[in-house]
């Protein structure tokens, strides 16, 4: 358990999947206009990699058990395409809310490397279920967490005048390098 | 479904690898581009591993286009390109496993590299064969032109070397910065910053007088670095 919680910790902050491992970073640059924006991104994606981190755990024993493991990416990522996509038809149809929430962003996360990074390394690391579910939740948190921290700097520099050649990407790459410095400087 | 109209020419080539770059003109892409640049070999390898991947399955995206349904395509060309990612995997497997420990986990990540299925999408499923082709080998040479920009001030600041050998004098102090996250960060903000700072001059310089020759639709600046 006490491996677990440092796992959660370790993925979150130190290895930071946006700022530290760079994984998901259109939409980090995409997608973090407004706070909310991004926050139901983030909740969204904690969603998609949870679950399909679970599923991913179970089948990889049925491939390495038929010794198919070069079958495993294809795999993987049929999962994730097809979670993604069940998940948009249920939502849409039971809980409307959540879908107007979620918006647009829940068929995005498909081509979020984030996702499939999380599948692949806890096959690759060797973890046990718990220490899996723990890399899973504390990427997705680490996710979730830089990019409401971006938005929110983002938002606030609306009000600022910088010189025009650094206006818009450059000055998002900026900051992300800063938050980068700020992330290995605490670890 | 319409052929592609623009003839193959060394222009059109010469288009996708500069003026629309995916990763300079497009930020697409990036999470490849910033984590394995830290040195120019790496840089070279995951080049050539993205162009290989890119080239294999648009050519076949292309020859099967009439044969893919549209509701189902994405799933189709997601199809292709895991396969040809799989043996790209076991290539660079089998080939060196310095490289293939420094790629690390981009070498399965790039199944989701947005500039190939993007490719796919926009370009392979509606462009003949031939076309495509083309098309395909110049976002891939403009992926590596990318990741070779990044890769030579990381791996010369970072390290003092290049392709492994010193080329810094004798007391060079490493910036160890540039080997680290932030030094991909601040690299690229560089460039693209350059490049924003050019095209502004050229932009304005054209609204003095000049004429611009190439006017593309892709990328709202017309004609760039």
């Amino acid at each position: 358990m006490g491996d677990s919680l440092f796992i959660f910790m370790n993925s979150m902050l130190v290895n930071n999947p946006l700022v530290v491992l760079f994984l998901g970073l259109c939409s980090f640059v995409g997608v973090s206009k407004k706070i909310n924006e991004a926050a139901s991104m983030g909740i969204a994606v904690i969603l998609v990699t949870f679950i399909s981190q679970q599923i991913t755990f179970v089948l990889n024993y049925p491939l390495e058990y038929f010794a198919v493991e070069y079958l495993r990416l294809m795999v993987f990522i049929s999962v994730v395409a097809s979670l993604v996509q069940i998940m948009d038809i249920v939502m849409k149809k039971s809980l409307r809310g959540i879908h107007q929430l979620f918006g647009i962003y829940l068929a995005l996360i498909t081509t979020n490397c984030l996702v499939l990074y999380v599948c692949i390394a806890q096959v690759n690391k060797g973890y046990t279920y718990f220490e899996s579910t723990a890399l899973g939740l504390g990427t997705g948190c680490g996710y979730l967490l830089m990019m409401v921290i971006m938005a929110g700097i983002r938002e606030h520099l609306e009000y600022s005048d910088p010189p025009e050649f650094v206006k818009g990407t450059p000055l998002i790459l900026l900051i992300a390098g800063i938050l980068s410095l700020m992330i290995q400087g605490s670890a | 479904m319409k052929e592609g109209k623009t003839p193959v020419t060394w222009d059109t080539f010469y288009g996708d690898v500069f003026e629309r770059n995916w990763v300079f003109a497009l930020m697409i892409g990036l999470c490849p581009t910033l984590a394995v640049s830290t040195t120019v070999l790496n840089s070279l390898s995951m080049g050539a591993a993205a162009t290989f991947v890119l080239i294999c399955s648009s050519v076949l995206i292309s020859m099967l286009r009439k044969e893919i349904p549209n509701d189902v395509r994405i799933t189709a060309f997601i199809g292709i390109i895991v396969t040809f990612v799989t043996i790209v995997d076991y290539l660079i497997q089998a080939w060196s496993l310095e490289i293939y420990a420094s790629l690390g986990v981009f070498i399965a990540l790039i199944v989701v590299n947005c500039i190939i299925l993007g490719h796919a999408e926009s370009y392979a499923y509606k462009n003949s064969v031939l076309a495509t082709a083309v098309n395909a080998f110049g976002a891939g040479v403009g992926f590596t032109v990318a990741l070779v920009l990044l890769g030579v001030p990381r791996e010369i600041l970072g390290s003092g070397t290049i392709f492994g050998y010193h080329i810094m004098w004798e007391n060079f102090q490493t910036w160890l910065v540039m080997q680290t996250p932030v030094g991909g960060f601040l690299t690229l903000f560089f460039w693209v910053m350059l490049i924003k700072y050019i095209k502004l001059k050229r932009n304005k310089a054209i609204a003095n007088g000049g004429k611009c020759s190439s006017v593309d639709t892709h990328n709202e600046g017309g004609c760039h670095g």
